[in-house]
């Protein structure tokens, strides 16, 4: 099934082309990473699709409709390039952020509650932070704090999850042991991963499909194929990716 | 005390100080935490041109007030998107002019100098019955509007852009918490002055935010603190007859400084990676 699709979308900033032509489409079940380099538009790809920013032409469907018809947000997971960038004194503990995606608007079926606590707890289980609820998010490694990350993207039950730059600012470690719940989520429960990075040793080891972008599309296809192809091979040639990419 | 508080303007007082206090500290950590602690004090320079213009054409200061906060409120929010201008230089245009309105105002009418320094000053004791129904129902409405939005508010002051990829309508959140700030820092004059009102959102707020582990705590702390101070600064002003305006400011100050020193005392500091 096709969760969401781009057709000939383009996008300007103060008339200089950010995105051109693009055309994607992301099927249930993929785990997709899409790789370029620094100023390639990626982040900006995802906030057209999320309706964060208008696309100049072309048109945007999430599960069929356009970003300004839908209205199920909750199907859709988002964690930003600098989530783990958070005010150390902000006074919020982990389950009240975890908490505030199912507080964002009424939606059909959304817990509330006890039931609603519940469902963090859960979800903070799953992501390996259950012992740390009550903590303040400011007291956590950057490693820890992506998870909460990602545990307040899965709270709503989303049928797709969009990261941008997840690891950036996590250790070795912690990038290790996140990318293996990534990998559970999409191979054990389905779920649909789009994954911003622009380190293709992830790519080589998690994903299933690649999209390569540098304002256009020059590549869309399994992971497979994209290792095969003349794109990959330049990027090795060039060097382009291969160096962890520290802000 | 006790006999003291049978008297009907000490229970005004009172009353109406609380409820004022609690709405002052809920939206003061939001406003505080977004960055946006100076809003009230930029307001509350615009009403004094509210207050001028009730005392000028004789109509309620109060009601005045709120229309000319409310009208510049909505006026930043728009100059912002419109003109690109920064929130503290849209904020600092307005109270200078709203500044500049009241004194002229108040230089053409020259009869009412002393009911515009109760407004600048403050002066709770002296608050009038139907002063107390206005307080009590718009500072009612400013919490039921926070508790029903409590959720949408939280998420997009910790992360914006989430919340707006969640689907919450920030732009509109923006408008009702400068609304709301509005009728707030109305409200608050009343009890500590248009030059003090800013400290009734700040300084509480600051406080609970030193000792507070979660958010609800720290709305929580910063509701205690301002209650605390109003009623003991209300108290003090009566023993001591000393401006509750000014002892309501030093307490919250005192509050603050006691719950620095005593995160300070805790070591309590964010970690590093």
């Amino acid at each position: 099934m096709d969760l969401i699709v781009l057709r000939g979308v383009s996008f300007r900033y103060d008339g200089t082309p950010v995105l051109v032509d693009i055309d994607l489409t992301i099927r249930e079940g993929d785990f997709l990473a899409i790789i370029g380099p620094n100023g390639s538009g990626k982040t900006t790809m995802v906030k057209v699709i999320l309706g964060l920013l208008p696309p100049s032409a072309g048109e945007v469907r999430l599960f069929g409709r356009t970003p300004a018809e839908f209205t199920d947000w909750g199907k859709i997971g988002y964690v930003p390039q600098k989530a783990t960038h958070v005010d150390p004194f902000f006074p919020a503990s982990v389950e009240e952020v975890v908490g505030m995606a199912l507080m964002a608007g009424p939606r059909p079926g959304s817990p509330s509650g006890r039931d609603a606590r519940a469902r963090v707890r859960e979800v903070l289980e799953h992501v390996g932070m259950g012992g740390s609820a009550r903590t303040p998010i400011g007291r956590l490694s950057g490693g820890q704090q992506q998870r909460v990350f990602i545990a307040r993207a899965l709270v709503t039950s989303p049928r797709v999850l969009f990261l941008d730059e997840p690891t950036t600012g996590v250790d070795a470690d912690n990038q290790a042991s996140f990318y293996e719940i990534l990998d559970r989520l999409n191979r054990d429960e389905g779920l649909t991963i789009v994954l911003i990075t622009h380190d293709i040793g992830i790519v080589n080891k998690h994903v299933t499909s690649v999209a390569c972008l540098n304002q256009r599309l020059s590549y869309h296809g399994s992971h497979a194929e994209f290792c095969r192809s003349d794109v990959f091979r330049d990027m090795v040639t060039r060097g382009d990716h291969l160096i962890a990419h520290e802000h | 005390m006790s006999a003291l508080l049978a008297y009907g303007f000490l229970q005004r007082a009172f009353a109406s100080g609380v409820l004022i206090a609690v709405a002052c500290a809920v939206l003061g950590v939001f406003l505080v935490l977004r960055k946006d602690a100076m809003i009230g004090h930029g307001l509350s320079h615009i009403a004094f041109a509210g207050v001028a213009l009730g005392l000028f054409l004789n109509v309620l200061p109060l009601g005045a007030a709120l229309a000319v906060a409310l009208g510049a409120a909505i006026a930043v929010m728009k100059l912002k998107d419109r003109a690109g201008l920064h929130g503290d230089t849209a904020i600092g245009i307005f109270s200078s002019l709203g500044m500049a309105v009241g004194i002229l105002l108040a230089s053409l009418a020259r009869s009412f100098n002393v009911e515009l320094m109760a407004y600048l000053f403050g002066d709770i004791l002296a608050i009038e019955p139907l002063e107390v129904g206005l307080t009590v129902a718009l500072a009612a409405a400013v919490l039921a509007a926070v508790r029903l939005n409590y959720g949408k508010l939280l998420y997009m002051t910790f992360d914006r852009e989430s919340a707006r990829a969640a689907g919450v309508k920030v732009g509109r959140l923006d408008t009702l918490l400068m609304v709301l700030t509005a009728v707030t820092i109305v409200l608050g004059m009343k009890v500590v002055g248009i030059l003090l009102v800013a400290a009734l959102i700040v300084i509480p707020a600051a406080a609970g935010l030193q000792v507070a582990k979660s958010f609800r705590g720290a709305v929580a702390a910063s509701a205690a603190v301002a209650v605390f101070s109003v009623t003991a600064g209300l108290a003090l002003s009566l023993a001591l007859n000393v401006p509750a305006s000014a002892a309501i400011v030093v307490l919250c100050f005192a509050a603050f400084a006691g719950s620095f020193l005593w995160k300070k005392g805790r070591g309590l500091r964010p970690p590093s990676e």
